[in-house]
């Protein structure tokens, strides 16, 4: 288990005071000067150095990232944005960072707009985290108030200027191409990739795009070293991450945690347990909605980093645990799953509009007990078809969870399926003209 | 994409009070002077918050003209997010999740909560026209479920009981004190800490 001395979030339970005086004594916003100093390249070396990769989803190397900007600032602008759309179901991580610890976002946001030559830095929040944007403009006030931000920010000679833009609702926009399109004002629809937004971001200038929990990290492994941070977790898969434990466990809590740490170990140390006893599992959804499930039979063994879960043919994505115990119906979890894959699809790419619909109507039939055998196979076909025919990771996102829950759970939908239905009845169906030849007689 | 009904009654003007032109040109300076289309989003929640908490299509095309956008582009960005209302909503508008982690958290309940107490379906306006609620997509406090959202607060660890009691002061016009039902300390584990035992301010 991580020592106390090694979580970086140390006031995620809002134990210890948000504001900037509390975490200045938490050492937020000691010797960024220095870093400032070292120079962009040592601390692009730095983050590189300890492998540290998105917290977002898709596990980036964040250093690779930082470096994709431009060199030198040319005739246009750069810009950082900060992707804090929080809406992957079983996700809440950002939302206490932003509550209760926003210096170390700032902070961070500062050291990274310095490292990519930015001076202007927007933070996008979902509409929804309207307190969550109150308690981080006022952290930004505050900041403002010691010159932390600014003109000649930290006495460092940068200046920079961040803002909040509210995002309204929309889960798409947590895609990057989707959240600048929003932060231009228009309707959130990603754009085609390449050009990545690292040369043609916001405004058409380069932009780097980052989750909020990756930002919040790089001052304390800038201040603590990238060999530390690297000595933390698995290789490739280093550092602490918070994990957020909802569903049918005793004691729903979010916690920050050691990458690589056994899932089991997660559920019983820090979560009081599965309502009704491990025994009573019945699956996990590993890291947010996107991420296909995973059985108990190797929920029993498997460790949360990035790697590890690939090989289940799954994924960490924002590691937020949903744990699923045998009292549910699992078909219809994953039914309200594809129906909020419905509800947020954007509408652009035609697989994902029409197909996230067809596979929440097929799946809430199959949880009806409506379904023919033949279906589940149709299904099937239709993740396949949605599943890399779109602009952005959206199609796979809404795919893979039914694909997951085919792999693990496919003998419970057959179980509740049926063969053609007139075969088997023989029914009387009075507008079928040729009624007669299905019966037995007659053939 | 969510499906959008623009209401039938409309008001003829819509313009922002003074209080809200000054915060309007507050947000159109948070970006470049040649982009004041960023400021959309923003400018729609302010008629929002000044229309009693729905948009008119005077207001879209007054925030057009104001930002020199098309008004079609104006449209298409209020009815594209889910937080934009184009008709009427009670003065308090409760949003319950329903998203997996709440559901099989029993979300339901409070559906029928809400069903029983406020009107038969969503988006209809309770008898005292106070409140109407309606079912969302995941809110994001997943850690918290069952939850709910009323205007901009949060309501977490809910049951049938306390989500009554919320509902009840509510169409007495009194708002409720938000935050979790069960006096549980944020995203703590309920039945004490498990980490960051010993902290302290340095």
């Amino acid at each position: 288990m991580l020592r106390d001395e090694d979580r970086i979030f140390k006031n995620l339970y809002n134990d210890l005071g948000w504001e900037l005086d509390y975490a200045i004594k938490r050492g937020d916003w000691i010797n960024t000067e220095n870093i400032i100093s070292k120079g962009r390249e040592w601390i692009i070396k730095e983050i590189k150095e300890s492998e540290l990769r998105g917290r977002g989803g898709a596990g980036f190397p964040t250093g690779l990232k930082l470096s994709f900007a431009p060199k030198e600032l040319g005739s246009r602008p750069h810009y950082l944005v900060i992707n804090a759309d929080e809406s992957e179901p079983g996700t809440c991580k950002d939302r206490d960072i932003l509550r209760f610890e926003p210096q170390k976002l700032i902070e961070g946001c500062f050291i990274a707009s310095y490292a990519i030559n930015a001076h202007t830095c927007y933070i996008y929040i979902r509409g929804e985290y309207f307190r969550e944007g109150q308690r981080l403009q006022s952290a930004i006030n505050q900041a403002y108030e010691k010159k932390l931000l600014g003109k000649n920010a930290c006495n460092s000679g940068w200046d920079l200027d961040i803002y909040i833009h509210y995002g309204a609702g929309a889960y798409i926009c947590g895609e990057e191409t989707a959240l600048l399109e929003s932060l231009e004002g228009n309707k959130g629809q990603p754009r085609l990739k390449p050009p990545f937004p690292a040369l043609v971001g916001l405004y058409g200038c380069p932009t780097i795009v980052n989750n909020v929990e990756t930002i919040s990290v790089i001052p304390t492994i800038l201040k603590r070293g990238a060999k530390w941070f690297a000595s933390l977790g698995k290789p490739k898969n280093t550092g602490t991450k918070i994990y957020c434990i909802s569903g049918n466990v005793n004691n729903p809590c979010n916690v920050e945690e050691e990458m690589g740490i056994p899932l089991k170990e997660l559920i019983e140390k820090h979560a009081g347990g599965v309502i009704g006893g491990w025994t009573n599992l019945q699956a996990v959804i590993p890291g947010g909605s996107s991420m296909p499930l995973l059985p108990k039979n190797i929920c029993e063994t498997i460790t949360m980093d990035f790697d590890s879960l690939i090989k289940e043919k799954s994924g960490l994505g924002t590691a937020g645990i949903v744990v699923i115990n045998k009292d549910q119906d699992i078909i219809k979890c994953i039914a309200r799953i594809a129906r909020f894959y419905k509800h947020e699809s954007c509408g652009q790419c035609t697989p994902c509009r029409e197909g996230c619909g067809w596979m929440w109507r097929m799946l809430e039939r199959m949880s009806e007990g409506e379904s023919t055998y033949k279906e589940i196979d149709l299904l099937h076909d239709v993740t396949k078809q949605i599943e890399g025919h779109t602009i952005c990771a959206f199609g796979e996102g809404a795919s893979w969870p039914v694909q997951g829950l085919l792999r693990h759970f496919r003998k419970e939908i057959e179980k509740r399926s049926h063969d053609e239905p007139i075969i088997k009845k023989k029914s009387n169906i009075p507008y079928l003209i040729d009624q007669h030849l299905l019966e037995k007689d007659n053939a | 994409m969510s499906f959008k009904k623009i209401s039938k009654t409309q008001p003829a003007n819509f313009v922002f009070d003074k209080d809200n032109l000054i915060e309007a040109n507050k947000e159109i300076k948070k970006y470049p002077k040649e982009r004041k289309a960023s400021a959309v989003m923003a400018l729609l929640y302010l008629a929002q918050k000044q229309n009693s908490n729905w948009i008119p299509l005077a207001a879209i095309k007054y925030i057009a003209k104001l930002l020199e956008m098309p008004y079609i582009k104006v449209y298409e960005v209020s009815t594209f997010y889910s937080m934009f209302n184009l008709s009427p909503v009670g003065k308090y508008f409760v949003q319950v999740c329903t998203t997996t982690p709440c559901m099989i958290r029993g979300s339901k309940k409070i559906v029928e909560v809400c069903k029983k107490n406020i009107s038969k379906h969503q988006n209809e306006l309770s008898e005292n026209k106070l409140c109407s609620w309606t079912e969302v997509e995941c809110l994001g406090a997943c850690v918290n479920a069952p939850m709910i959202q009323i205007n901009q607060d949060y309501f977490e660890d809910l049951d049938e009981k306390s989500t009554e009691e919320i509902i009840m002061k509510l169409l007495k016009d009194e708002f409720p004190s938000p935050g979790s039902a069960k006096n549980r300390k944020s995203n703590a584990p309920e039945r004490g800490k498990t980490s960051l035992l010993e902290v302290k301010n340095a």
